[in-house]
């Protein structure tokens, strides 16, 4: 407590060298904390884009032939099966570790004299594998409900509500889709984006109802954990290719086939996502480093300016240990109180982000997204750059103290 | 109390300067010294040697029976806060810090409370006549007031040895003749006191005085009461 009242009575002798050192300071870690501030905006924001996509996925939708191939003219409807996703998933072992395959249909469910339009898709119980599904009650698909063509159906709350009434629930309840009567198994939370009155149903059962043995309507293969952004990029050529051979087209004919590999667009994604976070760092600790080095030099130049004082207090008993602790003491409080203060208002910053910027919603007719989500910077780690700024006060205020405190009494008084 | 034994100081430069050239020289407990010669003589250099202020290259210096040299600068410390109590002629105390606070720094090195250590710097004021100035910061006091604010914070911690370089230097001849009294009491009262000057008047105030000449001693002159002259403004000014 005596050294720390001695060295308040040095600071408070130098205001204006204190108070420039200070605002160095605190600018450092005010900037750090708003560029992570900003930067985890940025990647919140890319997070929430990518909610309630198929992460992982690879999708598969049949199109139609742009180019000639062997003989065959452009212009032909290409129609998946389900040997194309068995041979698929066999081809491409090293990358696919499992497949689906879905079957979409629009029809008219009733209950009663409630109708509305859906979109039954004939599913696997794999599927929830491929898209964030949300049972709130009930069950999804299994492979029992898959292999005995069961007619049941998972429907959503949108769907449950409009056909069965507010509050109610529709588990065990019969519904009419199309010609035919399902047994609601499962209600599953509507997606916010693009899953208004989807209804699943096993895709055996749909397939067996609208299509022949063989057809379905798209595939879905799902990525090992652990690809790379290459093998991703090599398997969507593969898929093409293999596709090519299957269906007899040009494996570069980018219509034959429609491919949205969502797992190669998060791998760019999460890398996109680090580039970002790492220069948000970069810049962030540089912005710090620099407070540090005005730290330091400030510290320098103080210590010049008091090397007399220091050597009366050595004339009269200061041990070296005495200066150096009043010169890091001196940096640690600057340190302390200007970083508690630049944290402080860098919290203060990202929150007004997080009011103002942050809630600024874009409507684009299918749904609204903000475009700045959550500009903030968790509290540990402000703590904890504040503590990084402390300790390299410290340093900072070390090496100018033990050159003031290597110096002779004498020279000391001389200065 | 000191003693010192062939000591040799070299201040190295472009042109290394030989400034003590084989010192040698006991002082007892209880003495009054001068230490008296020319300016550049090498005076306040053996002073602070003496002070543990700077060191030396060669010889022998014990201290109260302890050899200065090699010691540690952290013992050195301990041995210039209790054991030593300096007085400049610039008085060298800290311009933002009061009296008060100027006095009580050598017990802030002891680690006594702040409390404590300036109740006991306001006591030593007292004595010196300074009560009413005791929180007045070195720039609203006159220079005699300065040095005894100097003399107080060398007395407060009790030390065996006063070192006082050039006392009087910085001092008209009214405040010198009071400096000197307080100093003259201060060896009645049983102190080692070594002083270092260029003025007659003041180094006649001794029991003894060590003319140094060209880094050497020249003569050591024992004061007896029949050369002292009684201490005047005539004495410091001539």
């Amino acid at each position: 407590m005596n050294t720390i009242r001695e060295v308040w009575d040095a600071m408070m002798r130098n205001k204006m060298r204190v108070t420039a050192t200070g605002i160095a300071v605190a600018s450092g870690i005010f900037l750090l904390i708003v560029l992570l501030g900003a930067g985890n905006g940025i990647i919140h924001t890319m997070e929430q884009n990518s909610q309630g996509l198929n992460l992982d996925a690879i999708n598969i939708w049949p199109g139609m032939t742009s180019k000639p191939w062997n003989g065959l003219k452009e212009g032909r409807s290409i129609q998946l099966k389900d040997d194309d996703r068995k041979a698929l998933e066999k081809q491409h072992d090293d990358v696919v570790l499992s497949s689906s395959a879905q079957l979409e249909k629009t029809e008219t469910a009733n209950v009663g004299h409630k109708h509305a339009t859906v979109s039954l898709m004939g599913v696997f119980p794999s599927y929830t594998e491929f898209e964030n599904i949300q049972i709130l009650r009930g069950r999804f698909l299994n492979d029992i409900d898959l292999r005995k063509r069961r007619r049941v159906v998972v429907i959503d709350e949108k769907a449950e509500t409009a056909l069965f009434g507010k509050n109610a629930n529709a588990v065990g309840r019969d519904i009419r889709v199309g010609q035919s009567m399902y047994r609601v198994v499962g209600v599953q939370k509507n997606d916010f984006a693009f899953s208004n009155n989807n209804f699943y149903a096993p895709f055996t059962t749909v397939q067996g109802i609208y299509g022949g043995k063989q057809e379905i309507g798209n595939i879905t293969l799902k990525a090992r954990p652990g690809s790379t952004e290459q093998q991703l990029e090599e398997l969507t050529e593969g898929i093409r290719y293999t596709l090519g051979t299957r269906h007899e087209f040009d494996p570069t004919d980018r219509r034959a086939v429609w491919i949205w590999n969502s797992a190669e667009d998060n791998a760019s994604m999460n890398q996109a996502k680090g580039i970002l976070n790492t220069s948000f760092w970069i810049l962030g600790l540089l912005t710090l480093l620099s407070g540090i080095v005005g730290v330091s030099n400030i510290m320098l130049i103080s210590v010049k300016e008091r090397t007399h004082e220091f050597g009366i207090r050595r004339a009269i008993g200061a041990r070296p240990w005495n200066i150096i602790r009043m010169v890091m003491l001196e940096s640690v409080l600057i340190t302390t109180f200007f970083g508690y203060w630049g944290m402080l208002a860098g919290i203060v910053f990202c929150e007004w982000m997080d009011q103002t910027v942050g809630s600024t919603v874009v409507d684009i007719g299918v749904f609204q997204q903000k475009v700045f989500v959550d500009p903030t910077v968790d509290l540990s780690i402000c703590l904890q750059a504040t503590v990084v700024m402390i300790i390299a006060g410290a340093i900072a205020g070390f090496f100018p103290a033990r050159r003031a405190a290597q110096v002779k009494p004498i020279e000391a008084l001389r200065g | 109390m000191i003693h010192l034994e062939n000591i040799h100081k070299t201040y190295q430069g472009s042109q290394p300067l030989h400034v003590l050239k084989g010192i040698s020289l006991d002082i007892r407990r209880g003495e009054f010294v001068s230490i008296m010669g020319a300016s550049g003589s090498g005076k306040s250099t053996l002073l602070n040697i003496l002070g543990i202020l700077d060191d030396y290259d060669e010889g022998v210096y014990t201290l109260d029976g302890t050899l200065i040299r090699g010691l540690s600068e952290v013992r050195a410390a301990d041995f210039r806060n209790r054991m030593i109590g300096f007085i400049f002629q610039s008085f060298n105390l800290i311009p933002f810090k009061d009296a008060v606070e100027n006095v009580a720094l050598p017990l802030f090195y002891q680690g006594v409370p702040r409390r404590k250590r300036n109740a006991l710097a306001l006591e030593y004021l007292d004595k010196l006549g300074l009560k009413d100035w005791a929180h007045h910061k070195p720039a609203e006091l006159s220079g005699g007031q300065k040095q005894r604010v100097a003399i107080a914070r060398a007395l407060i911690t009790q030390p065996k040895i006063i070192l006082a370089d050039e006392p009087t230097g910085a001092l008209d001849s009214h405040t010198s003749v009071e400096v000197m009294q307080i100093l003259k009491q201060l060896h009645e009262d049983g102190m080692t006191i070594v002083v270092v000057t260029h003025e007659s008047g003041v180094a006649y105030q001794a029991d003894k005085i060590v003319h140094i000449k060209d880094g050497q001693i020249g003569d050591i002159e024992l004061v007896t009461d029949e050369s002292r002259s009684p201490f005047s403004m005539d004495g410091v000014m001539k």
